[in-house]
């Protein structure tokens, strides 16, 4: 008996303790800087905080940060999966290499990644000075912006696919072929069904680094206020000039951005769930 | 059969893709539907922006008065050399307001978008204003930092830009070495004065601004070397009884240039504003913006008005202690140079 209780008293506290300190540790690194960021936002009231996030800057920021993502996230997944699809499923000369290769813009400074760009599209780069000839400008507008981002963000979704994908095997598509099936409705059917919840994490990944990207951007981005500066880099500005509210205010928008994200993702998780 | 369904999707597929172009060109170049007013991108460096966000607005006036035509004018802000090193790179400039002249003369040599004698172009070899560098220390005073000699000491730490990429680290250094060279006489012991006064650095921001939130919002650092009108702006915005400055006494006149770029405005058929632009600032009124945003004005009226608002501060030029901007950027800054000899990141 006394040693039941006893045992059944550690237990508690130890889940006590356990639950305790995640709630800590979740109030100091999440919702107290979450909380500092509405609250300095709101410090010199309302009126201030609608001007500063209805300023044309912040808006036209908004706007590109918003078409990086556009434009990004879709070619990061279609591409991303394709990688992932082939790595996973086939067998082929090189395909160590190119799976390292996949790694390659987390493992380099995204200041590099951006300087790299600079470096090829830009006047004195290779392709730069063919392409000034056309008159088409990559760096230091908003084609280059995106270029980085989709760089640095490249990863996220094939390094969430592949080891999903082998792990699954090529059963289920085998059966399917097998059936009758057609190569693309095998793929749409079961390979993409099966994967599913592993693209859509891919794809929330891909999509806070897109919006949120910074040293990249700053390099390629030529710093243009209100044209090619997104919201990170407003965010940035604004704290540079004492205008501590404003920052703030478009900070609490980045934040905001991610908070619809997440509930998107819950969202489409939840028909997902519904549509099993 | 066959033939035919291809033909059928291929139909399909041009127009919707057409389409998609359309819409995302038409999301793309939404900013540039004003055809009928002009748009100037003028590439300056890291303090200015208050300065020019004022000039900007009152020059939109001007012009439009003067003229009848809209201008639009978009800033970029960021280490001197590094916005050099982006016009270079392609960033389209129609002006170029940047902390020296050897910037704007690497954008001249390496690209040849203005002539090599930009300089002469404008009134006071291109510079319509002009500061110098000051100390920024923490209110009272604590330290006792009264001059040069102070920021060799070891208790002492000093917050400067990277020169290697920032124009205002390049003045704070020449300053330095200016006062060393005057002090000393030769140039061994000054190579060695200015090495223990950055041995004393613990960080090098790549621009002016990112070292003012360094000193001021970081916390970290005794004395802020800084544009006079940064140390200035600082105090005004987060209070005289945070931060005071001290003038040493010796330093230099920086002459921050500036520059149309003919290449791109040619192109952009924008030379005569920009050029109006640029001219517009040794006016009454801008040299009067200027002034209240702590630059030095040139125009002597302008000047008389401000009298008390700037200290007196002996001065060195570039060209009489360096022998112009080409000899000192070679002899400190390039690669293998004095400053490289003496900074060695603090470990």
């Amino acid at each position: 008996m006394m040693q039941k209780t006893s045992f059944a008293n550690e237990s508690l506290w130890v889940k006590r303790a356990g639950i305790l300190i995640t709630l800590g540790f979740l109030a100091v690194f999440i919702v107290l800087p979450l909380y500092t960021i509405f609250s300095e936002a709101f410090r010199s009231g309302v009126a201030v905080y609608k001007k500063a996030v209805t300023s044309p800057e912040v808006l036209s920021s908004i706007r590109l940060t918003l078409t990086v993502a556009l434009v990004c996230v879709p070619i990061n997944t279609i591409f991303g999966t394709l990688l992932a699809w082939s790595i996973a499923k086939y067998s082929f000369r090189g395909k160590k290499a190119l799976t390292t290769l996949i790694e390659l813009p987390f493992a380099v400074s995204p200041v590099i990644a951006g300087l790299m760009f600079v470096l090829l599209f830009g006047a004195h780069g290779g392709l730069g000075r063919w392409l000034q000839s056309m008159d088409i400008k990559i760096v230091f507008a908003l084609p280059g912006i995106i270029l980085a981002t989709t760089f640095v963000t490249f990863p996220f979704i094939a390094r969430t696919l592949i080891p999903l994908m082998e792990s699954l095997g090529n059963d289920d598509e085998e059966a399917a072929l097998t059936l009758g099936a057609s190569g693309l409705q095998t793929f749409f059917k079961i390979t993409l069904s099966n994967i599913k919840w592993g693209l859509l994490y891919g794809i929330i990944l891909t999509n806070a680094r897109a919006i949120g990207e910074y040293g990249a951007v700053a390099v390629v981005s030529g710093l243009i206020r209100g044209e090619t500066t997104t919201l990170p880099l407003t965010i940035g500005f604004l704290f540079d000039e004492y205008a501590f509210s404003a920052a703030f205010a478009a900070a609490s928008l980045l934040t905001l951005l991610a908070f619809v994200t997440l509930i998107l993702k819950s969202a489409m998780e939840r028909r997902l769930k519904a549509s099993d | 059969m066959i033939h035919q369904s291809a033909g059928v999707k291929k139909g399909l597929i041009a127009p919707v893709l057409k389409g998609a172009i359309g819409i995302i060109a038409g999301f793309f170049f939404a900013t540039t539907a004003f055809a009928a007013s002009y748009e100037l991108l003028n590439v300056s460096y890291d303090p200015t922006r208050e300065l020019y966000r004022a000039y900007n607005e009152a020059f939109q006036k001007h012009y439009k008065a003067q003229t009848g035509n809209e201008v639009i004018i978009k800033q970029s802000h960021g280490g001197s050399g590094g916005q050099a090193r982006s016009v270079i790179d392609g960033l389209d400039a129609d002006v170029v307001t940047l902390a020296l002249a050897y910037d704007i003369d690497a954008i001249a040599e390496k690209t040849k978008k203005l002539p090599a004698d930009w300089q002469t172009r404008l009134k006071n070899n291109s510079a319509p204003y002009t500061s110098t560098i000051v100390f920024l220390v923490r209110a009272g005073n604590p330290k006792k930092i009264k001059d040069w000699d102070d920021l060799t000491r070891s208790d002492i730490k000093v917050i400067t830009p990277d020169p290697k990429t920032s124009g205002g680290a390049r003045w704070n250094y020449l300053a330095a070495w200016g006062y060393g060279l005057k002090k000393f006489g030769n140039e061994d012991k000054t190579r060695e004065f200015v090495k223990a006064i950055f041995k004393n650095v613990p960080v090098l921001d790549s621009g002016a601004r990112g070292s003012t939130n360094t000193f001021v919002r970081r916390g970290i650092g005794d004395v802020l070397l800084a544009w006079e009108n940064e140390a200035f702006l600082a105090i005004d915005e987060l209070g005289k009884d945070q931060f005071e400055i001290v003038v040493p006494s010796l330093s230099i006149l920086a002459e921050p240039t500036v520059a149309w770029v003919d290449q791109v405005t040619e192109k952009k058929k924008t030379t005569e504003v920009a050029k109006a632009y640029l001219e517009y600032l040794y006016s009454k009124e801008g040299q009067t913006i200027a002034a209240k945003n702590y630059y030095r004005p040139r125009d002597p009226d302008v000047a008389k008005s401000f009298e008390n608002q700037f200290p007196k501060v002996s001065l060195i030029t570039i060209d009489e202690v360096f022998g112009g901007w080409h000899a000192a950027q070679k002899k400190h800054f390039a690669d293998g140079g004095e400053f490289d000899r003496i900074y060695q990141p603090s470990k």
